[in-house]
């Protein structure tokens, strides 16, 4: 008997269906599942909700259409503060948002892995969080002598996780080698089925987990299939393997000055397959180099 | 204490932000954009040498570490990815300084959106962190333009960050970390002193009058009093510190045509 998770992104898409609520980590330009994004892209997927700290994974996905409803704090890219296609659909009132503070996005997460219905926070008190359409926070009210009021933060629970790595086995052992892992264990934990693609499969014993026990993501139960998909988070970061593709971003970014744009991005970037986007952006070599910038 | 002959403004907006931070103790000071973040540098090499300061992403810097390009290796001194960011901040050891797009007379703070929130006419970032800032720890303010589109008449668009509007406060109490501390603008330095917390100018920037600040402002504004003061101007020992915090002289690139700290010399 064998024990294997790998599979391919073709594969993971197929597992979605419309509607869903897919939750995708990373941060805005960094460690985001990229190539599992461009794979939804040129699937006929539609009406997904996500849940994002938003970068181009958000901004793609409202340029093709596929977003119905979107739940963040944020979405930015970073060195190009506002993401022209979020602001593009935002501002035709092409999706439905849900607007939250990014501790309350955490804690909805935790709810979520922790399966409970909400977690307290005094996050969201005294702003427009609190009033804007579509969603009615709820409060409660401390069981203890302190009485407090406080909200409740309701449990973003997933149906889906995406997420990138750096390496897996083929069980689903997962390193994320990156300084700060943001909240992708905790995305992990709050869906039932999680997807990753990793830039490379690795045996158990090449993973070396004594010593680098302080980068496996999550026990491996929590993941559902692994995808080896090098340079899987391009262009945004996998730190410290390969950094943030600003020229390709810049690319990316004129892509929203008009619709045609948009449409030769996607012809030349994501309806070609991943081979030929690897090739466009210059290759493993020309992605190896990136420079890593300065915040 | 002498005063620089010459000085930019930008330079003097260093100096009145690093005033933010001076008894603050030790706490993350967090300061968003270079002259907050030079703030953060100069006060931690002037006044609160316990601050701790980080890199603009993951680590905290022993020394500040100066915008821009890096001259050299730079020492850390600790870890801040954004889970611990989260921690420290609802803990309260923190003070930032940062720049909304809006803010009205409350303090209440917009990066969100400008018009009506389910079809904007301008989407900007989103809330990010504001709504959890404004009610966890000390908080102050940076306006590049002190105009009435920044500051404006009425409340902000989308309330994203908490402020003195007894209104939105939940049983009437307000929110139990709510401290705003100051604003700096390239008009003036403000804080919230003036009654029930109203905004008041508490010093000028050289040659610049209170009408011009109140002209400036969508709201009324309260004055520490009849003679305001003027912002003090960087000594030539701060000039050449915040020289050495900023080697790439970024602090020269935010404002346009890096203009003189003393409008009046430029008259």
């Amino acid at each position: 008997m064998t024990f294997d998770k790998r599979m391919s992104a073709a594969d993971v898409v197929a597992q979605l269906k419309d509607g869903m609520t897919i939750g995708i980590g990373g941060w805005a330009t960094r460690r985001k599942p990229m190539a599992l994004v461009r794979e939804i892209l040129r699937s006929d997927l539609k009406n997904l909700t996500i849940v994002s700290y938003g970068g181009p994974d958000v901004g793609m996905l409202c340029a093709a259409g596929k977003v119905k409803k979107l739940i963040f704090a944020f979405v930015s890219l970073d060195h190009y503060p506002l993401e022209p296609h979020f602001r593009a659909a935002r501002q035709a009132g092409s999706i439905e948002v849900l607007e939250l503070d990014e501790g309350m996005f955490h804690w909805g997460l935790r709810a979520a892995a922790m399966q409970l219905p909400f977690l307290p926070t005094r996050i969201g008190i005294g702003t427009d969080l609190l009033t804007q359409k579509g969603f009615e926070f709820k409060t409660v009210k401390s069981p203890y002598g302190d009485g407090e009021e406080l909200i409740a933060m309701p449990a973003l629970n997933l149906d889906v996780a995406l997420i990138h790595a750096q390496r897996s086995d083929e069980k689903g052992n997962l390193l994320v080698t990156s300084v700060d892992p943001f909240f992708d264990e905790l995305f992990a934990r709050a869906a039932p089925k999680v997807y990753a693609s990793v830039d490379k499969m690795a045996s158990t014993a090449e993973l070396d987990v004594e010593n680098n026990a302080r980068f496996a993501l999550v026990e491996r139960a929590r993941i559902t299939g692994v995808v080896e998909t090098p340079f899987g988070a391009h262009p945004t970061s996998a730190a410290p393997e390969y950094q943030l593709d600003l020229k390709h971003l810049k690319t990316y970014v004129d892509s929203a000055a008009a619709p045609e744009a948009w449409g030769a991005y996607r012809k030349t970037y994501i309806d070609a397959g991943e081979d030929a986007y690897l090739a466009a952006v210059g290759g493993a070599e020309v992605i190896n180099a990136l420079p890593k910038p300065i915040y | 204490m002498t005063e620089a002959s010459s000085y930019s403004l930008a330079e003097l907006v260093i100096v009145a932000c690093a005033q933010a931070w001076k008894d603050d103790g030790e706490i993350m000071a967090t300061g968003i954009g270079p002259l907050p973040r030079l703030g953060t540098a100069l006060a931690k090499k002037l006044y609160n040498p316990a601050l701790q300061t980080t890199d603009g992403e993951v680590f905290y810097g022993d020394e500040p570490v100066a915008p821009g390009k890096r001259s050299g290796p730079v020492v850390y001194e600790g870890v801040a990815n954004y889970d611990r960011v989260f921690s420290a901040l609802w803990g309260g050891r923190r003070h930032a300084m940062v720049g909304p797009v809006q803010f009205d007379r409350y303090g209440q703070a917009n990066i969100s959106i400008i018009g009506d929130h389910t079809r904007p006419k301008s989407a900007m970032l989103g809330a990010r962190g504001f709504p959890g800032n404004s009610i966890c720890h000390p908080n102050s303010f940076f306006f590049p333009n002190h105009n009435k589109r920044a500051l404006v008449e009425g409340e902000v668009d989308f309330v994203c960050m908490a402020g003195y509007n007894p209104a939105r406060y939940l049983n009437g109490k307000p929110p139990r970390g709510l401290d705003l501390r100051i604003i700096v603008t390239n008009l003036c330095v403000m804080d919230f002193g003036g009654p029930d917390h109203q905004i008041r100018v508490v010093s000028l920037h050289p040659g610049v009058t209170f009408e011009e600040v109140q002209d400036n402002t969508g709201f009324p504004l309260a004055k520490i009093a009849d003679e305001i003061p003027t912002t003090p101007a960087p000594t030539p020992d701060q000039l050449t510190l915040i020289a050495r915090l900023d080697p790439n002289n970024v602090r020269a690139t935010v404002f346009k045509d890096n203009p003189a700290g003393d409008r009046r010399a430029a008259a």
